[in-house]
């Protein structure tokens, strides 16, 4: 079980990602695709279990839009770091859909990546790479806290006399 | 122009800061190269072919003298004393080392300037008409838009890992001095029919190996959605652009493949939902940043000049200079300056530290503190007095800036190409300096008329060939430099992509071939009045097909 940082520390993860192709678990936590969860739709929600949406980057929202209240948590995939498709996504669940359970990033999680993944609405990070590991137990957080531009009301609030400009309504996570 | 304050000192401060760290991580193994690269790219830091390469962002190719003096400075502290002015309006010092790059930030930073955004697959540094806030005809100033999109495109949360490099272009009169139509966005300052101002869209130009000119998408959208209608193209293209291929990858190729009506209406459903957000520009923040731009308090002055028109009347080559490196301003008694950096021989864009120094103390004197950089790799001063233009002129001549050749064919674009960049195929600096002296003579050259060469090392056109009136790309073919020639290429507002004459030719001869297309535009024009341009859209290319690889070519080697 991977630990997840989130709210300026690790918790153990209790969800499961669940492959398409794997048989899902009795019960507790599952994390599913999104082809799963639309050709089982109607038997998932019967089930005991709880449920959360795994989004593969470049997966629309066209077609889960009305099951979003379903799910706690949502993860979306970085397959790369450098494959940024899902910071768009994030916004779009967080602002135009109003999505407002955990929104969790996975794959290639970097602690240079982590600020800008914040910012889009992201509150969970599963974390797999040491160096960011570390990094993020000694309290590291490499934002620029200045934000010259408005991503949206959400943890921001507007600095001096520029309408669009932001500063974080709260430090970065504590240190722990 | 645009002043930092106290929220903009601290970013810029706390982004250096930020990048320190990640040279730090680096070199202590908690960061792999890969992972590296593009933090270091979003700070302007190249490694090429022979060292690693610095470029520092001129928002929209604007800066005043105190700036100008401390690039020089980085030029003579950092690195061989001299710079490269690039087509994008950003500078470039090629030989710094890495230890020492963190200092030039934090000189930089001091005077406002900063390297953020220079490279990587986020917005680059937006650029706009070099002539903004001086030319006769200007709708606005395009420069307070443009700055108001690098504030929000600067360190965007969304959009710092996009499927590619994204590049925006503002111009603010019709006649494009910014070659919009080539830029991913390109926009153009208009008025509605009730005289509101507002934008012209254009998405999906480039030039690259798949050169496309951009697609208009919108007649008008109004200055308050600037920042909503752009947030939503970048996010439609964030979505949807390719990412299987960094060649396919431009917002172009997206536009091509998916077609520019399905595009405009997944564009135009986004910004629906947004535009009533917190993006909404509230007009009299759009004024206070116009004010920042506000254009120095001309004196009123008489049309002509007589202190200028007797000095002109007995020094042949301040006349020159006067009528080809000066234009129209907007102000009575006032001419915007060409500074050129295109000596014959020389290496486009490259200026040296006292050049630099020099250019400051011309600006302070006589051009009220501002200095712009052109994409031509050019300087210009925007507002000179007829009055003081015999002093410029010779302080210029002083510094060896004073060819009086813009717009002419030896003002010529070109990439660093294989003397420098790790990209390149082919040398195109030599080829450059090559055709410049073939070409120096002041009377040929006047005669000849406007002609714009311009030459790329790769196909990755970094030196727009494919919108040169003459465009030259150098390849390699077994081992050897190639140049193939294309002809009618304009980046203007009827921009067009230059199309291929032929097979190319080797390094020793491509100046010849230049020659010879030369040769045959004077014989076939209807007169000195017929540009290149023009006379070749009305011939075509079987002339200069006819005149280089024809039965009777005039040249022997040809065939």
């Amino acid at each position: 079980m991977q630990n997840i940082y989130r709210d300026g520390r690790f918790d153990p993860d209790i969800w499961t990602l669940v492959a398409d192709d794997e048989p899902l678990p009795e019960g507790g936590h599952a994390l599913i695709g999104k082809a799963r969860w639309l050709e089982e739709r109607d038997v998932l929600a019967k089930s005991r279990l709880s449920l959360g949406l795994a989004l593969a980057a470049g997966d629309t929202l066209d077609d889960v839009v009305a099951d979003l209240p379903r799910f706690s948590v949502i993860a979306l995939e970085f397959p790369k770091f450098a494959d940024g498709r899902s910071y768009s996504t994030a916004r779009l669940l967080r602002e135009t859909h109003g999505f407002k359970g955990e929104l969790r990033a996975i794959g290639d999680v970097l602690i240079d990546q982590i600020p800008l993944m914040r910012r889009c609405g992201f509150d969970a990070f599963a974390i797999s790479n040491e160096p960011t590991r570390r990094a993020l137990e000694a309290g590291h957080f490499p934002d620029v806290p200045y934000y010259t531009q408005p991503i949206a009301d959400r943890g921001e609030v507007p600095a001096g006399t520029r309408p669009w400009l932001r500063v974080p309504a709260a430090p970065a996570p504590p240190v722990r | 122009m645009y002043r930092y304050d106290e929220f903009d000192r601290t970013f810029v401060a706390e982004r250096v800061t930020q990048f320190k760290d990640q040279v730090t991580r680096r070199l202590a193994g908690d960061l792999t190269e890969d992972q590296f690269k593009p933090l270091r790219l979003m700070n302007g830091v190249y490694l090429q072919l022979h060292a690693y390469m610095l470029r520092v962002a001129i928002p929209y190719g604007t800066l005043d003298s105190a700036q100008m003096r401390r690039l020089a400075h980085v030029a003579r502290t950092y690195d061989r004393g001299y710079g490269h002015f690039t087509t994008r309006q950003n500078i470039q010092y090629n030989w710094p080392s890495l230890e020492d790059i963190p200092a030039i930030l934090d000189d930089l930073a001091e005077v406002e300037m900063h390297a953020i955004q220079t490279s990587g697959n986020c917005i680059r540094n937006v650029t706009a008409d070099h002539f903004a806030g001086a030319s006769a005809d200007e709708i606005a100033d395009p420069r307070p838009y443009a700055e108001i999109l690098r504030q929000w495109s600067s360190l965007h949360p969304e959009f710092s890992f996009l499927p590619r490099k994204f590049k925006i272009a503002v111009t603010g009169a019709p006649n494009d001095r910014a070659a919009i139509q080539v830029h991913d966005i390109g926009l153009q300052v208009v008025r509605d029919e009730d005289g509101a101002i507002g934008f012209a869209v254009y998405v999906g130009g480039g030039q690259g190996r798949t050169p496309m000119i951009a697609r208009k998408i919108r007649d008008f959208v109004p200055e308050a959605d600037l920042l909503a209608y752009c947030e939503a193209i970048l996010r439609v293209y964030n979505l949807y652009g390719r990412r299987d291929n960094k060649y396919k990858a431009r917002i172009k190729i997206l536009v091509h493949e998916t077609g520019i009506e399905r595009l405009k209406s997944d564009i135009e459903a986004e910004f629906e939902r947004i535009r009533h957000g917190v993006l909404a520009l509230p007009d009299e923040e759009v004024r206070r940043i116009e004010t920042y731009f506000a254009p120095p308090a001309f004196e009123t002055l008489p049309a002509h000049s007589v202190r200028l028109e007797t000095a002109m009347k007995t020094d042949r080559a301040l006349s020159d200079w006067v009528s080809q490196n000066t234009h129209a301003h907007r102000a009575e008694g006032y001419r915007i300056v060409t500074i050129s950096l295109k000596p014959p021989g020389g290496i486009p864009g490259d200026a040296s530290a006292d050049q630099m120094d020099a250019v400051a103390a011309i600006a302070d004197a006589y051009g009220h503190n501002e200095i712009r950089v052109s994409h031509e790799q050019n300087l210009v001063l925007p507002h000179v007095k007829l009055d003081d233009l015999p002093e410029v002129f010779a302080a210029l001549q002083k510094a060896q800036l004073a060819d009086a050749n813009a717009g002419l064919v030896t003002d010529i674009i070109a990439c660093p190409g294989m003397d420098y960049c790790a990209l390149a195929t082919a040398r195109s600096i030599p080829v450059a300096q090559e055709i410049s002296e073939r070409f120096a003579g002041p009377q040929r050259q006047q005669d000849i008329g406007p002609l714009k060469i311009k030459i790329s090392g790769c196909i990755n056109a970094c030196g727009h060939h494919h919108v040169g009136h003459i465009g030259i790309l150098g390849v390699e073919k077994k081992g050897e430099e190639l140049y193939q020639i294309t002809l009618g290429g304009s980046g203007d507002e009827e921009a067009a992509i230059g199309t291929i004459i032929g097979r190319g030719f080797s390094g020793d001869r491509i100046t010849d071939a230049v020659e010879v297309i030369v040769n045959t535009y004077l014989h076939l024009r209807k007169g000195p009045e017929e540009t290149f341009l023009a006379a070749y859209r009305r011939v075509g290319d079987d002339p200069f097909k006819e005149a280089l690889y024809g039965e009777n070519a005039q040249w022997p080697w040809a065939v």
